[in-house]
């Protein structure tokens, strides 16, 4: 227990020295964003920065491609050869911050078992903020009607200062370049 | 607070009016766009709209009141390098970017956050689709051949002229330019799933999209409309072109 503390809070001086530099203009986080993670902690979005991690957005309610879009990241995350590195980080942005509310999205972590840190599973405070996240990762979803979300479905790697260095739409299977792209920017960092 | 924009605008030499918005009904709307993919209609509630697009002028009075959108301060996730380009500085648009001309070369979220100083938003593609619909005497004018000849005379036009000013004539509604001077942004440009290339919705590329199915365009004859859907969905947030600018609305 000890060791992990230390080994957060020394993430955290990392997290903090990285912060300093200044951000490059095509990263990701230069989008001013709060997302909410499944436990309700409030974090900007650009306090993502310092960790190489996958991202996508989904919807807990979906019962289509969503639950293959977190299987692939799961098997992805599992495929990574990265010796000697803290495993990588996920994160599943929804689409639907209307209905996925802070205990569904815990919920949803439990029943998925999907174990935090590694796995954060976030809301943004208003569909707005959904559609300018999804707009700077390149994303396109559509609400129907009925309440379903027409969405694109793909995996993004994001860099320690959020740029995007790989995306994917394979989805149900791992793919290779992409899980080659994940170990060259964890090696990288 | 109000008076600072004025001020701003005075400064630099330009008047800058309050923006005027005109209201349309609510209503239940045919979109070339079904609201499930299949066939159902879009329900609109009533809105008020900009009567015409944001100009250079407008423009520059918000970039002076909002630092972080001045030409050259924009990071690349927000806007591409040809955010502004044919502005002649930062303070001063020049020749090429005349004040009522319709402000151009802006992205998606420089957009956004214009039309949030306005208290305002971008319109829905439905909302815009519904208020672009209308003519000098009708509030859906889509079938006549006359509008739609005008829609594609406009896109036939040579891409290098320079940009009339705001300004045209004003449809049923009391609003002008919708068709004929810029293609402009709506919010849910992202949210259009139609691709230029409809082979694209075919076989393993299908899994691209998750849901209920790709969505398929109704009246193929409205390809004036259909057109414009296949342009804006083929755009990225921080794209920027000289000739899409972008209008607000506002609830009513």
């Amino acid at each position: 227990m000890k060791r992990l503390l230390l080994g957060m809070l020394l993430l955290l001086m990392v997290g903090h020295t990285l912060a300093e530099a200044p951000l490059p203009g095509a990263s990701v986080y230069q989008l001013d964003v709060v997302l909410t993670d499944q436990e309700g902690r409030d974090g900007y979005w650009a306090d993502r920065r310092g960790q190489v991690q996958l991202v996508s957005m989904f919807y807990t309610s979906c019962s289509m491609v969503c639950p293959m879009i977190v299987d692939t990241m799961k098997l992805t995350a599992q495929a990574v050869r990265a010796p000697g590195r803290a495993p990588l980080n996920v994160l599943l942005v929804s689409f639907d911050p209307t209905r996925d509310t802070v205990p569904v999205l815990h919920d949803y972590a439990q029943r998925r078992q999907l174990p935090a840190p590694r796995w954060t599973l976030a809301r943004t405070a208003s569909p707005t903020a959904a559609r300018q996240l999804a707009a700077v990762l390149g994303l396109q979803y559509r609400q129907l009607p009925d309440g379903d979300f027409n969405h694109s479905s793909e995996l993004i790697l994001l860099d320690a200062d959020g740029r995007i260095v790989a995306r994917t739409n394979v989805i149900g299977r791992v793919d290779p370049e992409f899980v080659q792209a994940i170990e060259r920017t964890l090696a990288d960092k | 607070m109000r008076a600072v924009p004025i001020l701003a605008a005075l400064l630099a030499g330009f008047p800058a009016a309050a923006a005027e918005y005109a209201a349309l009904p609510a209503a239940v709307f045919n979109s070339v766009l079904p609201a499930d993919g299949i066939a159902a209609s879009a329900r609109i509630a009533a809105f008020a709209m900009r009567i015409e697009p944001v100009t250079n002028a407008q423009y520059l009075a918000f970039v002076q009141t909002h630092p972080a959108w001045r030409k050259g301060s924009v990071p690349a996730a927000l806007a591409d390098e040809g955010y502004l380009s044919h502005w002649a500085s930062a303070s001063a648009p020049g020749d090429q970017a005349l004040p009522e001309q319709p402000v151009t070369r802006v992205s998606w979220f420089a957009a956004q956050a214009y039309c949030e100083s306005e208290q305002a938003r971008l319109p829905t593609w439905y909302e815009w689709e519904y208020a672009a619909a209308a003519d000098a005497q009708h509030a859906d004018a889509r079938a006549d051949p006359q509008w739609r000849e005008r829609v594609l005379s406009w896109y036939g036009r040579p891409s290098g002229a320079a940009l009339a000013n705001v300004g045209g004539a004003a449809d049923v509604h009391g609003i002008r330019d919708l068709n004929g001077l810029v293609w402009e942004w709506v919010d849910d440009f992202n949210a259009l799933l139609v691709s230029a290339d409809s082979r694209d919705q075919n076989g393993a590329d299908t899994m691209k999209f998750c849901g209920a199915g790709a969505v398929t365009m109704q009246q193929k004859e409205n390809y004036a409309t259909l057109m414009r859907v296949a342009m804006l969905s083929a755009l990225k947030a921080s794209d920027t072109t000289r000739t899409l600018g972008f209008r607000c609305v506002r609830p009513l």
